[in-house]
């Protein structure tokens, strides 16, 4: 039965619960058991309490079992990056700095998520704070892409991606401020959703850059994703950024997959040189397929994309700087060198020094320089400038195209320790995704392929309008089905069915 | 723009953040390279672009300034470093001698 129940969707395992042909607590423990099965390969958790988990579950079961009406996700394992607070359960961002912290309160997103009756099944891996576009940032441990495990599975939120990928939770979230959705969701040939900046709640998340990051969906199809957004969505008193509208018709939009007379717009400075050939290749073809389904495809030019990366790592940086001041050594977290005679500002400096990684070090380092008096016109003022050109190239576009489209990262996965030492090299990574951060965009990757040359997936970005997250659900259904039709099924069949996979022991008994 | 290793102590120092002399030597180089490759944004815009420093057009939000329940004492000590009579124990905030 586990092979059976791991491969279902989101969708398909809440509905079986529904009907009582399983329980969470069955759905959770499949689940727990694929875990100890294959994350000694993967490593995508840093923490799993199946205690914890299971009591979840049967408190979902003995509500459903009372006739209370949850949600069409309730019973449905969740990982969780582990930058949402999750009250009582160990939240470290992957740093050395808050090892062992057990957060008093639930972000609320998680309070929404465990109120539609998700079940969490653990604390996912990801870049130390979220920096970084490999997860070998984090302080504990680097996790494996299930395609191939000397690879990376993308960053910041690489663990989430790859607990998908190998079939050890069916649904994921994640927060993106640069690509760290959707760059994991690219190489893994996942799903990855970053919502209207304002559309998902920032209320316990531990911030790296507030006007960036961004809490969103991670799932294997576009209908899970949907119904994961329309659970975490919504306006939240506890964020002052929040949106107070209604989370757009995402479920219905990924439902109706409609894309005929869709105005899609190719992003011209977002491809050529420094892109695989076969991620263009992927990205064109899934292009025609759109058009075959009567999308109208015309190319868009965006010129100060190109300054998006350098705009991006000035402010992000600063904000940085100014956020990760909170780890002080003084409330919560790590203490170093409290030795009764060091003064607070030596023991905070000591901390600091110990606590933080390399990558944490640069970018507080980085922010205070262009925050530096002397400076700030000329960096963090210039960036805010560059910041305003970028949101209007994106205005300009709207008013011809309905939604913009790039691929989501210009390699497929590179190897383990490739670009560590050349961080310039990483943040590459989010050359593609960088733009939707910086205006508030939607935006999302959809699976569209294998590259010819090493055999690994490639993510299709769409970008759609402020507050038109139902967009990205529209087109990325039409081309999950039309794709699937092609390939014969999801893209993550080739892994869950192929040799490569053979570890993750979910093949069906047709793929075998 | 080259930033020496003292100018980033100086930087470090300010962020409250100690680094080894291995570190200094390793962030210097890099630090420069992330600055040479972010400089050209100071040549993007002209002077009459309007900075933007948030996605959205933000406004204050206020909610009514009523007594709400907060997390217990015990709750908010239990991840403090150290802690005594109900609050955080911190290390001397004076430099001066005693």
């Amino acid at each position: 039965m586990t092979p059976s129940v791991l491969r279902l969707t989101a969708a398909e395992l809440g509905a079986r619960i529904a009907a009582g042909e399983l329980t969470a607590v069955e759905a959770a423990q499949a689940h727990l058991d694929q875990i100890g099965r294959v994350d000694g390969d993967v490593r995508a958790f840093l923490h799993t309490d199946a205690e914890w988990s299971l009591a979840q579950a049967r408190a979902v079961d003995a509500r459903l079992a009372a006739g209370e009406q949850l949600g069409p996700l309730a019973g449905v394992p969740i990982a969780v990056k582990d930058i949402f607070c999750t009250a009582g359960v160990p939240t470290t961002c992957a740093s050395r700095i808050l090892e062992g912290w057990r957060p008093p309160y639930d972000a609320t997103v998680i309070e929404r998520v465990r109120a539609a009756g998700l079940v969490m099944i653990g604390k996912t891996n990801m870049d130390e704070f979220a920096m970084g576009s490999s997860t070998e940032n984090s302080a504990f441990q680097t996790t494996g892409n299930p395609w191939a495990l000397d690879r990376i599975p993308g960053g910041s939120g690489g663990g989430s991606a790859a607990a998908l990928a190998a079939f050890e939770a069916p649904l994921a979230l994640g927060t993106d401020t640069g690509g760290s959705i959707r760059q994991p969701a690219a190489v893994t040939a996942t799903v990855g959703v970053k919502p209207t900046y304002g559309g998902t709640s920032r209320y316990g998340v531990i911030a790296m850059a507030s006007s960036l990051d961004q809490p969103g969906p991670c799932a294997r199809t576009v209908l899970d994703a949907a119904l994961l957004h329309a659970v975490m969505g919504g306006h939240d008193p506890m964020d002052s950024t929040s949106i107070d509208a209604p989370v757009p018709p995402v479920v219905a939009a990924a439902r109706s997959g409609e894309v005929r007379g869709l105005r899609i717009g190719v992003v011209r400075e977002l491809g050529g040189e420094g892109y695989a050939p076969g991620v263009e290749q992927r990205f064109h073809e899934a292009l025609d397929v759109l058009a075959d389904l009567g999308a109208e495809i015309v190319e868009v030019s965006c010129p100060h994309f190109r300054y998006g990366l350098g705009a991006y790592y000035l402010i992000m940086p600063s904000e940085v700087s100014s956020n990760l001041a909170r780890f002080d050594a003084m409330r919560y977290g790590l203490r170093v060198g409290d030795d009764g005679t060091a003064s607070v500002v030596e023991v905070m400096r000591a901390t600091r020094g110990a606590g933080f990684g390399a990558e944490v070090k640069r970018r507080i380092i980085i922010g205070t320089y262009a925050l530096s008096s002397g400076y700030y016109d000329a960096y963090y003022g210039s960036a805010q400038k560059v910041r305003r050109l970028i949101a209007q190239d994106f205005d300009a576009a709207w008013e011809r195209v309905d939604v913009l489209v790039s691929p989501a990262t210009p390699t497929t996965a590179f190897r383990k320790g490739e670009r560590i030492a050349d961080p310039l090299a990483m943040y590459m990574s989010d050359l593609c995704t960088i733009p939707s951060n910086m205006a508030g965009n939607a935006s999302a990757s959809f699976p569209c392929g294998l590259a010819p040359e090493d055999g690994l997936p490639v993510g299709f970005q769409v970008m759609a309008p402020v507050l038109a997250d139902d967009r990205l659900y529209r087109v990325g259904a039409a081309l999950e089905r039309a794709l699937a039709e092609r390939w014969g099924g999801p893209l993550l069949d080739r892994l869950a069915d192929g040799a490569a996979g053979t570890y993750l022991g979910v093949a069906t008994a047709e793929g075998n | 723009m080259a930033l020496s290793p003292s100018e980033v102590a100086r930087l470090a120092a300010l962020a409250r953040i100690d680094l080894t002399e291995e570190e200094l030597a390793e962030l210097a180089p890099q630090l420069d390279v992330i600055l040479d490759a972010v400089a050209e944004v100071s040549r993007v815009a002209g002077p009459d672009v309007v900075p933007m420093s948030h996605a959205l057009p933000l406004t204050n939000v206020f909610r009514p300034d009523v007594v709400r329940p907060s997390l217990p004492v015990e709750a908010v000590l239990a991840g403090a470093p150290a802690a005594e009579d109900g609050r955080f124990r911190v290390p001397r905030v004076l430099d001066e001698e005693a």
